[in-house]
Formats: C-alpha cells, structure tokens, sequence
C-alpha cells in the first residue's frame, strides 16, 4: 500500500510539513517494496485551491493514506469520496524516517 | 433569493448504483433518489434512529430530516408499484467519516470502512486507541423542559411528559424547549 507524508525537505531526515495543500515536498512510501518517492509540490505558491490540486496529486499516485500535521476543509470531504485514509500527526519535530519507522510496526 | 441549502452530512454512499424490476423490459424512466434521500431511508429504518436523532446525525433540523425522509418513500413507492428502476444520484451531501485518537503516538485519523471494527492504530500499530469527538453537536439529544410564562428550565425526565410537569416558580405547565415554545403557541 502507498502512504503520503507531507515533508519539508526532499531527504528522509526532513521534518513533518504541518500543512497538507502546501508543503514543500510529498514523500510517497511503498510499503510492499520499501521504496521512497519524492515530488516536489507544484502548488505550493497558489494563490487558492492548493489543497484540492494536491489531493488529486496524492490521488494519482495512488496512495490510499495521508499523513500531515493538517488538513483544510476542502480536503477533507474529498478524501473522503475517493476512500483515502487521513492521519493527522501534530508532531511537527516527527521526522519522515520516524514515520516511516512507526508505519513498518 | 432563497436561503441556500445546508449540506447534509452522510456516511458512505451506497456501494452501487441503483435497482432494476424483475421481468420488466428496460426502460430509461427511472426514479432519482438523491443521496440524502438514500441517508435518510438508511438511518431510520436500517438503524432505526428516530428523526431527531436522525436529523441530528445528518446535521439538518428534524423538520428537513422528515421532509427528505418523506420524499425518500414516495419514491421508493412510486418505484415499486409503478415497476420503475432506481437510480442513486446527486444530492447536497458531503462524505463523512469517523475519527479516532492513538494514545501511544499521539496522532488523529479516520476510518472509510464503517462496516469493519478498527482495532489498532494506523500509524503505529498500537491498540491504545479511542473514538474521538470533536463535534460535540452530534452527542446525544439533551431535552429541557421550559416554563412557557416565566421561561424557567428543567431537565426532561424521559417518560414524563412536559405538560405533567410543574414549574418550580408560578406553578404552571411546562412544555418541550425548543418546539412548542418557540412556534408562540398560546398567542
């Protein structure tokens, strides 16, 4: 199964981004093969609907979990619709090597 | 311009598209129940909610609730006897789900498939987890008797109709907060 986590910075030592439509980068994990993607988030500097172009990022890449310190209001009905789980972390010191690590338990 | 309608919340929509008569050549006329409409029919008489407690899941006032659910029968009727088809689509919802909170790692997260029990966290795998609230207006339905004349308010004993009871303070009937009182009954 594929899981996203929002990243501040394109290694796996970068912090948690708290905010979902707009971090820096989306680390897309593999659970099965343990393989590591990094997509630098094109809507970072949209003026509005940051967080539903990236929910159709997230969806084409297939993830079916979310991780991210939070989510907006736009988001979150539309991740319900297409059946992807959200985990809202409010750990912004949490590393994604941390996640990853929790994830694999 | 008329007020906007509110949006209902619902849980997950139906897993397929609709119905078709046995024995009926196809017809293309088929009957539109929204997803409210489908919501409605699903908490009342699959979860047997009353409409207060319906309407309160949905987020509308009972009085929306009753009107949907009503429309929701007619047209289940309408299709049976008429042997028309039914189609689920369209409505003014939006998809909710439940949340819950991991005491060992501290994080929120939702659950899509209703029907399984969640067990253990997501993240971390721990079985220290809880349903988590944050909608307190979901909770369940806390009724208040009220004085009519002095506007004194009791707790309702369930079972003991307001009209029964007396008003500590002039003595007189209580009635139901919020339905009665509020239509001006009296005048």
């Amino acid at each position: 199964m594929k899981v996203a986590i929002t990243s501040t910075g394109n290694s796996p030592e970068s912090k948690l981004d708290s905010r979902f439509g707009r971090c820096a980068y989306f680390v897309v994990y593999d659970t099965e093969s343990q393989s590591m993607e990094f997509i630098p988030n094109p809507n970072k500097e949209n003026i509005e609907g940051a967080g539903p172009a990236s929910v159709q990022l997230i969806a084409s890449r297939g993830a079916k979990k979310v991780i991210s310190g939070e989510f907006g209001a736009k988001v979150k009905s539309l991740f319900d619709s297409l059946k992807i789980m959200l985990v809202i972390l409010k750990d912004p010191e949490k590393r994604v090597s941390e996640i990853i690590e929790l994830l694999n338990h | 311009m008329p007020r906007p309608k509110r949006i209902r919340r619902m849980n997950n929509p139906p897993h397929f598209k609709g119905y078709r008569p046995i024995g009926l050549p196809e017809e293309n006329n088929p009957v539109v129940i929204n997803y409210e409409e489908y919501e409605a029919i699903r908490l009342s008489d699959y979860e047997l909610n009353g409409h207060v407690e319906a309407a309160r899941i949905m987020g509308i006032s009972r009085p929306t609730y009753t009107r949907i659910y009503e429309s929701a029968r007619r047209k289940v009727a309408e299709a049976f006897v008429k042997g028309r088809a039914i189609v689920f689509e369209g409505g003014k919802v939006y998809f909710d789900s439940e949340w819950y909170a991991c005491n060992q790692c501290g994080c929120f997260f939702n659950h899509l498939e209703k029907e399984q029990e969640i067990v253990q966290c997501t993240l971390c795998g721990s079985a220290d987890i809880e349903q988590y609230r944050n909608n307190p207006e979901f909770g369940p339905a806390d009724d208040v008797c009220i004085c009519p004349s002095c506007g004194k308010e009791k707790k309702h004993v369930p079972g003991i109709p307001c009209r029964n009871e007396t008003c500590p303070d002039c003595n007189g009937p209580m009635t139901r907060k919020g339905v009665s009182h509020r239509l001006g009954m009296g005048n």
